[in-house]
């Protein structure tokens, strides 16, 4: 552990043998989707009489043809006492759309060309409503989403400690800010897709689908299908990303193509196109918020209170962990005085809303990084006195916001120096001596700016995960966990704790991820979980096997245990290497048998091994074979930080935003795999970047979405994303065995915030909303210069 | 309904292949499906994201904007025919394992076709002319840092082999 090394999914991936969704089920149908033009309307008729024509058509479906549990609404699948009026979708819609690409008709056709061609001639007739888009028309609540939501709000959610509004209105100085993010998404490279498969022989169904979650698939269409779960097996194979999407489940698709495949005793595959993936996954990020903020001379805050609205789109299937984790995770590494945040979740009529990489901790770190610059700017101190004035010490913590957290537990950070992680990217990035770099800089003719903004992570949020691990009788490790992958390199960094657990070379080591075949019990890779939740598990198995291995290895070698290592695949006693057994041996020994099938076997039949004939060959609390299950399942959330700085230059003509700096420090805790966590660091600040200054959702009044396409969609090549510096920082979570605290998210966490921050030092004015265009740039130099005269 | 085949001729990573598709069929579905090639992937199908790069006459092309019968006669190379002749990773590939140029791997094949390509043509890049030379793929997942890595990386490994 801790070794950087070389990834062990890389050479299939880069050699063109993954096993994405579309690249199984070659003999399958395919399946299409007619989906709705409209973003509100109801279904006066599907008319599919042109469509039967279709050579090479199976089947079309519409909701008519669905009964039992499939005819019902998809499950409301994270239910909260707050979301007062949950609405979940239809698998195909049931009389009413409520947003583009909503799926009206199904087609199953020899292949995908044939499928479209059918949906081309499939006619629905729709009567278009006027539709509510954004959160203005939301709110006004003029038109509704749901009829029976009159106010279109789903959820409403208060969350107080101490008296904020009183705070504020006693304090010395005030502010009030409005500040908002844009819709975006999570776009991974391959869209979602789903194959099933039914064994008519057997009453079996197994179904591979690119998700973040194949166990809770499984129980979902076990439900939603008849079929008793234990006949259903759901694999995630090789997912060609997923940043949160992906764990949204059961999708309409997810559904509609394995009871199909059931229907027609035939394989069906479904793999989505670009298209749909915009208009019919899930989008994030859209939330307005109000700050009050109260603070003394120095920018201590004393209160401050927040109110915002998040678009959470037609349904809510995933219920409001996104604005739960902004109310909550807004508050980053700082102590806010008293606190009261209040949101309003809201139905438009456009894709659902649910966790994409950050998972509503963007607009919560922007609503508050903003928040400190603009009282830094009011009091005329230097941006970072006002952080380093608000954070919790270090001998604070174990540190009580007196908040729930989203998993319902409270909100308390185990560990981390925040003081020193701003430290750290003020060196790295040059903050004290900026001011001379911007002079000359500014003597140039150029304008530059710099920006720094902090975050807290809760991470590795539970139930539980789990893994199985075994040694085989040659000396191989194989691990299992029923969490998934999506390019965390997960099949590495789990063997990399079996590796060290067992004493085996990391080659040794194959690992098993998202497969109810092997792990039936876990919950899915989000939250930046894995390596915390599995890591974990991983090092509880193996740590068991270790002791099983000991105690046979004893036995055999006729030593005590505590005298015993592992190492090079072999148990040894200390100091008398010659005195040694390999794991795999210790593997046969593990296992008595009667049949010898093969030399290794031989040794293990119990006429040659045994422990005596007045014992049973496998003792009472013994089982046989080298393996262990364990699970780890922690108290609450260990919350990991980091601070990100960049220098940007605007171009005083065009107003384009150059990135020269961009500087990480990251604190999670133990790395198992420095590489893979840099990595991880990378992607995300690619995404922070995209979402500062790029991408967004744009959807006119009528609710179309107007960019739908990667032509439009503007998501950051290599010429947008700069060569990003990373410093790191080691404090161990004290709440799991091994002090790992989770890494996926973090890059993308603070993105908006610290690039508006800087963009709002180059330009002398407040950015106050964001992803901010070069021409809305431009526009805001015009609005502030026309303030300015005026 | 149905549709007219049209006999087609293609020789990928050296092996000749001899279709029956119609005239639609995307050489990217064709390679996929019809031959079974399903390194090469489909990130959006309207030629922006790179993912289905393969080498068409050598030169980088998006096999979701081509039809397969527009290529008659051509020579395709995809992911699968950049590995070394003992079967091996090839040099860009390798480049990727060694610098960590890939996460989920998605979009990883329409990447080694084109730096495969470029290399040839660019044999000692600097580190802003690796930037260029991947700037017409998307990747999601690694902010490029370590793709434009992986670029040096491959144009030292092919320095390597030629000495």
């Amino acid at each position: 552990m801790g070794e950087p090394i070389p990834r062990r999914e890389d050479p299939r991936l880069v050699a063109g043998d993954g096993r994405f969704l579309d690249d199984l089920g070659a003999e399958a149908l395919a399946a299409a989707f007619v989906r709705s033009p409209h973003a509100a309307a109801r279904v006066v008729d599907v008319d599919v009489g042109a469509a039967l024509e279709v050579d090479g058509l199976v089947a079309i479906y519409t909701y008519e043809d669905l009964e039992g549990p499939v005819a019902e609404p998809l499950p409301l699948l994270i239910p909260h006492p707050s979301l007062h009026a949950p609405r979940t979708g239809y698998p195909l819609a049931n009389g009413v759309v409520r947003h583009v690409g909503e799926p009206v008709a199904m087609v199953v056709a020899r292949d995908r060309y044939l499928a479209e061609d059918a949906c081309e001639r499939i006619v629905v007739a729709y009567e278009p409503l006027a539709p509510v888009v954004g959160l203005d028309a939301a709110v006004a609540a003029e038109r509704t989403v749901h009829d029976d939501v009159p106010d279109n709000v789903a959820a409403r959610m208060v969350q107080e400690h101490g008296d904020a509004r009183a705070a504020v209105a006693a304090a010395p100085h005030r502010l009030a800010l409005d500040l908002a993010i844009e819709r975006s998404a999570s776009t991974p490279l391959e869209g979602r897709g789903v194959y099933a498969r039914w064994d008519a022989a057997d009453r079996s169904l197994r179904v591979y689908s690119s998700t973040q979650t194949s166990t809770s698939v499984r129980f979902a269409l076990a439900v939603k299908l008849g079929v008793p779960v234990d006949r259903v097996e759901v694999v995630a194979p090789d997912v060609g990303g997923g940043f949160g999407v992906k764990i949204m489940h059961p999708w309409p698709e997810e559904v509609l193509v394995p009871w199909a495949a059931i229907r027609l005793g035939r394989e069906v595959k479904w793999a989505e196109d670009r298209r749909e993936h915009f208009v019919a996954s899930a989008h994030e990020r859209g939330q307005r918020h109000h700050v009050e903020v109260g603070f003394d001379d120095d920018g201590r805050l004393l209160g401050l209170d927040v109110r915002f609205v998040h678009d959470n789109g037609a349904y809510t299937p995933y219920g409001i962990i996104v604005p739960i984790i902004t109310a909550t995770q807004l508050l980053g590494p700082y102590k806010p005085g008293a606190y009261r945040v209040e949101f309003r979740s809201l139905y438009t009529n456009t894709v659902i809303v649910t966790p994409y990489r950050g998972a509503g901790r963007p607009q919560g770190a922007f609503a508050m990084e903003r928040t400190l610059d603009a009282i830094a700017g009011s009091l005329g101190i230097d941006r970072a006195r006002v952080r380093e004035a608000n954070f919790i010490q270090p001998n604070e913590m174990p540190y009580d916001h007196h908040l729930i957290f989203q998993d319902g537990r409270p909100l308390i950070y185990d560990s981390g120096d925040y003081p020193a992680t701003l430290d750290k990217v003020k060196k790295l990035v040059g903050w004290d001596e900026f001011e001379a770099f911007r002079a000359g800089a500014r003597g140039d003719g150029r304008r530059v700016g710099i920006g720094v903004a902090c975050y807290v992570e809760g991470t590795g949020v539970g139930p539980y995960e789990g893994a199985h691990v075994r040694v085989e009788t040659d000396g191989s490790v194989v691990v299992a966990t029923g969490l998934t992958t999506q390019g965390q390199g997960h099949q590495t960094v789990f063997a990399q704790v079996a590796a060290e657990a067992l004493g085996v070379p990391v080659e040794r080591v194959t690992v098993v991820t998202g497969d109810t075949r092997r792990f039936k019990y876990a919950v899915g890779t989000f939250a930046s979980r894995a390596a915390v939740m599995s890591g974990n598990a991983v090092a509880l198995a193996a740590g068991k096997v270790r002791a099983k291995a000991l105690r046979i290895a004893a036995e055999a070698l006729e030593a005590d245990p505590d005298d015993l290592e592992l190492a090079d695949g072999t148990v040894r006693v200390k100091g008398a290497p010659e005195r040694e057994i390999d794991l795999g041996t210790v593997a046969v020994l593990a296992n008595p048998l009667r049949y010898a099938f093969d030399e290794q076997a031989r040794l293990a039949t119990q006429f040659v091994v045994g422990r005596g004939v007045d014992a049973p060959p496998v003792a009472e609390d013994d089982e046989p074979g080298l393996e262990a299950t364990d699970f780890y399942s922690p108290v609450r959330s260990t919350f990991a930080n980091g601070a990100h700085a960049v220098v940007v230059e605007t171009d005083p003509d065009t107003a384009e935003v150059r990135i020269l700096r961009y500087c990480v420090v990251h604190d999670c805790g133990t790395l198992i795999n420095p590489r893979i966590v840099e990595g991880q660091i990378h992607g995300g600040v690619a995404q922070g970047v995209g979402g500062a200054l790029y991408e967004r959702m744009v959807y006119d009044e009528n609710g179309q979405l107007l960019n739908a396409s990667f032509m439009d969609f503007l998501m950051p090549y290599a010429s947008e994303v700069p060569k990003i510096e990373i410093d790191h920082l080691e404090t161990p979570s004290p709440l799991n065995p091994l002090g790992i605290k989770g890494a996926g998210e973090a890059g993308t966490i603070p993105g908006a915030a610290v690039l508006a921050a800087a963009i709002s030092d180059a330009e002398g004015f407040f950015v106050d909303r964001m992803p901010l265009s070069p021409s809305e740039l431009w526009a805001l130099r015009e609005r502030h210069a026309r303030k300015e005269e005026g | 309904m149905t549709e007219t085949l049209h006999e087609t001729r293609l020789v990928v990573n050296g092996v000749p292949h001899t279709v029956r598709v119609p005239a639609r069929r995307l050489l990217a579905d064709c390679l996929r499906h019809d031959l079974g090639l399903t390194g090469t992937h489909l990130g959006c199908e309207h030629g922006v994201c790179g993912a289905c790069t393969v080498l068409v006459d050598g030169r980088p092309m998006r096999s979701c904007l081509l039809f397969a019968v527009g290529v008659d006669g051509a020579e395709i190379t995809t992911v699968e025919g950049c590995r070394s002749a003992d079967g091996g990773l090839g040099p860009v590939q390798q480049a990727f394992q060694d610098c960590h140029g890939l996460q989920c791997g998605f979009c990883t094949p329409g990447f080694v076709t084109t730096i495969t390509a470029w290399l040839r043509e660019h044999p000692d890049p600097t580190e802003e002319q690796a930037r260029q030379a991947i700037g017409g793929n998307l990747c999601r997942c690694t902010g490029y840092q370590n793709i434009v890595a992986s670029v040096l990386r491959a144009a030292e490994i092919l320095k390597d082999e030629r000495r």
